[in-house]
């Protein structure tokens, strides 16, 4: 013991006092019960021993932590993620800037050549007029711009991974337990390294939020439905000399292309649930109106965002399950 | 080293040579020498064991490894048909993959036209199982998104033909197999026997000389199955392909085979001429497999035949038709003798009686004691 002593008391915590301190100094404070026995935390054994540091000097150590390595982290990840701001801003600008007739034909045309179903178009057309109708249509396009994109990265960036994973399972072993935090994190925590990375004017600041929430079925699912093809169809494509290529690109795809699909569903849906919460950080679309509903207790404006977003929802889930039961369907070619 | 020595050393490395040359001049299609096969993590360490003879059992209790062929040494001629027949487990589905590396080996050499496979590399590989051998599948492996005549090209697909070759072939080999009008159907719109139709007709349109079936029709019915046995034969009389055939049917085995090849554990037990081996079979395994089948169906008159004496005929017999066509001809009449002529020469003679002794088993199937299946 001799030496602990005065290595604790040399060079004493000189921090600001905490309120604890403070109400004790100013005598208000109630007589601490004298049958506790405080549990040993950082701002106990401070008490005791003056080198130890307090809570609140670890919480300072971890942001001054995070700050430093701040511009390093920002030279690698600025030039990957500015392509995102770019598809983001670019894709809000042309749905916010073009006539609604325009927007609205384009979107139906494509839901009628990715389903083939015309009670879905109906539906769609339905929606988009709601949208228009209660004044709505900016910020809905705006929202589905953000999903559209999100959509797009996550299937550019999930199918590849998924497909890499199913190939090499030591690579499985190490990205699974990398999905599963990113589904556990409650959205919110995604936001708070976001913020400090990235001014917060900028776009991709809630695309990286949103697709790194969403990617995670799509990446999964391609797992999965490369990993289910048929082994006994594999090893005819291996017995008549497939390269790994042609196993890929003719037997392995096509054959995992249902569950790719309903990886993509789930996808969009998640995208729709985070561009909702990333309106926290100027995500534009409905999600600012909801967000101005509980900020102003705006019940009607809050509603009114609620309802087209429920909307929006069953708009994209009934598209793209329509346009996967349409592949399971026809079997189509890749 | 003694003279004595030296001398039969030299004899026997005379032998050995002449031996090999014998060989060479046969020159078998594909010939399998020496194969093991040896599933688990450290196949190469325990196949010693296995060298020196130690039981599938054995092996599995003392090493957790599987022995999964056992110094295979199968020769597979040019334009014959060879199956290998043997019971679930027996590793018959394990020795067909072997020619094609689909499985590799643990030890032992795959000779195709003389080229040890083991040697090539993938690229050769790929390219011996685009051009070189087409395979058949039990449960059919066709591409469920793709139409029957895309199946049939398939093997034309991955060699990168055009497209105008791709479909005249495959056209013309689904016509063959009788699958003319279904080119736009898909496979699950089909029948099995179908299915599998377009599984021969997409094997027959790589134009390998060698098709490997692995069960081809042991998912079909017997009516079907029938039906393809014959298509098989007939397309073979035309086509002369090598073609290993895989199943544990014997009464399928004994009408494809010109050698069959018998398998029990992992090792050949018995191998050659149907008619033979079911003459003399030479172990009580396949005894009790044989005592079985319909032997008046199965035999030829060839193997039952005797030397030719003087006398009187009741007529001339092809060799090579089986007794039951006999039987038929004959009325059942035990008191006849037939002259039996192959090619237009009499080769032998059959007394009835023979016959009918030659339809009882060495040993009838209700007196087997071990029963294998």
């Amino acid at each position: 013991m001799v030496g602990l002593r005065a290595w604790c008391d040399t060079d004493a915590s000189t921090g600001p006092m905490s309120m604890a301190q403070l109400l004790a100094k100013t005598g208000n404070s109630a007589p601490e019960p004298s049958y506790t026995f405080a549990f040993p935390s950082l701002d106990e054994l401070n008490k005791a021993c003056g080198q130890i540091a307090q809570t609140r000097d670890v919480i300072k150590g971890l942001e001054d932590g995070f700050l430093a390595i701040r511009p390093a982290l920002r030279t690698v990840l600025d030039p990957i993620t500015q392509p995102l701001s770019w598809m983001l801003d670019g894709t809000l600008y042309l749905f916010t800037t073009a006539p609604w007739f325009l927007i609205m034909a384009v979107m139906l045309i494509a839901v009628w050549y990715a389903t083939y179903s015309l009670s879905v178009v109906i539906f769609n057309a339905f929606c988009l007029s709601f949208f228009a109708f209660v004044d709505h249509f900016e910020p809905a396009m705006q929202t589905f711009a953000v999903i559209l994109v999100c959509t797009i990265i996550s299937a550019l960036l999930g199918v590849p991974i998924g497909i890499a994973m199913s190939k090499y399972n030591r690579l499985q072993r190490a990205i699974i337990p990398v999905l599963d935090l990113l589904q556990t994190l409650p959205t919110f925590v995604y936001l708070i390294p976001l913020i400090f990375l990235f001014p917060i004017g900028e776009s991709r600041l809630y695309g990286i939020a949103i697709v790194l929430y969403a990617i995670v079925p799509v990446i999964r699912l391609t797992d999965l439905g490369v990993r289910l093809v048929d082994k006994d169809v594999v090893e005819a494509g291996n017995a008549f000399g497939m390269s790994p290529a042609q196993k890929l690109g003719k037997v392995e795809l096509p054959l995992a292309l249902p569950n790719i699909m309903a990886g993509l569903n789930q996808t969009i849906m998640m995208s729709l649930a985070m561009v909702v919460i990333a309106s926290m950080v100027t995500a534009p679309g409905l999600g600012v109106l909801v967000l101005r509903g509980i900020r102003n207790l705006e019940l009607g404006v809050g509603l009114m965002a609620g309802v087209c977003i429920v909307l929006l929802a069953v708009m994209l889930d009934r598209t793209s399950k329509a346009a996967l039961s349409r592949i399971d369907r026809t079997k189509t070619e890749m | 080293m003694t003279a004595p020595q030296k001398q039969l050393c030299r004899v026997l490395t005379e032998q050995k040579l002449k031996c090999e040359t014998d060989i060479m001049t046969q020159t078998p299609k594909v010939s399998l020498r020496g194969l093991y096969k040896i599933f688990g993590s450290d196949d190469k360490a325990v196949l010693q064991h296995a060298k020196a003879g130690m039981s599938k059992e054995n092996l599995l209790v003392s090493h957790q490894h599987v022995l999964g062929l056992k110094d295979i040494n199968v020769e597979m001629q040019a334009g014959e048909i060879t199956v290998v027949m043997g019971l679930s487990g027996s590793g018959k589905s394990t020795l067909i993959r072997h020619l094609n590396r689909l499985i590799e080996p643990t030890d032992g050499e795959i000779l195709v036209d003389g080229v040890d496979i083991m040697k090539l590399s993938t690229l050769d590989l790929r390219h011996m199982r685009q051009n070189k051998m087409s395979m058949v599948f039990q449960k059919f492996a066709l591409l469920p998104h793709r139409t029957v005549l895309q199946n049939a090209a398939m093997a034309l697909n991955i060699q990168g033909a055009a497209t105008e070759d791709q479909e005249g072939e495959a056209k013309k080999w689904l016509d063959r197999v009788g699958l003319g009008g279904f080119e736009n159907h898909y496979p699950s719109q089909l029948s099995g026997g179908m299915q599998q139709r377009v599984g021969i007709a997409r094997a027959l349109t790589s134009n390998s000389d060698i098709m490997l079936m692995d069960e081809a029709f042991s998912a079909l019915d017997p009516l079907i199955r029938t039906d393809m046995q014959d298509l098989l034969l007939e397309l073979q009389v035309e086509l002369k392909k090598t073609i290993v055939f895989i199943t544990h049917d014997l009464d399928e085995a004994l009408k494809l085979a010109d050698h069959l090849v018998i398998l029990k554990d992992g090792a050949v037990i018995q191998q050659g001429e149907p008619q033979s081996i079911l003459m003399a079979p030479s172990d009580p395994y396949i005894e009790d497999f044989v005592s079985d089948i319909n032997r008046a169906r199965v035999l030829r008159i060839r193997s039952v035949m005797q030397e030719l004496t003087e006398g009187k005929f009741a007529g001339d017999v092809d060799a090579n038709d089986n007794l039951e066509s006999l039987i038929a001809t004959s009325g059942g009449d035990t008191s006849l003798r037939y002259r039996v002529v192959e090619n237009g020469k009499p080769v032998g003679e059959l007394d009835m009686r023979e016959l009918v002794k030659a339809l009882v088993p060495r040993i009838s199937s209700s007196e087997t004691g071990t029963r294998y299946h």
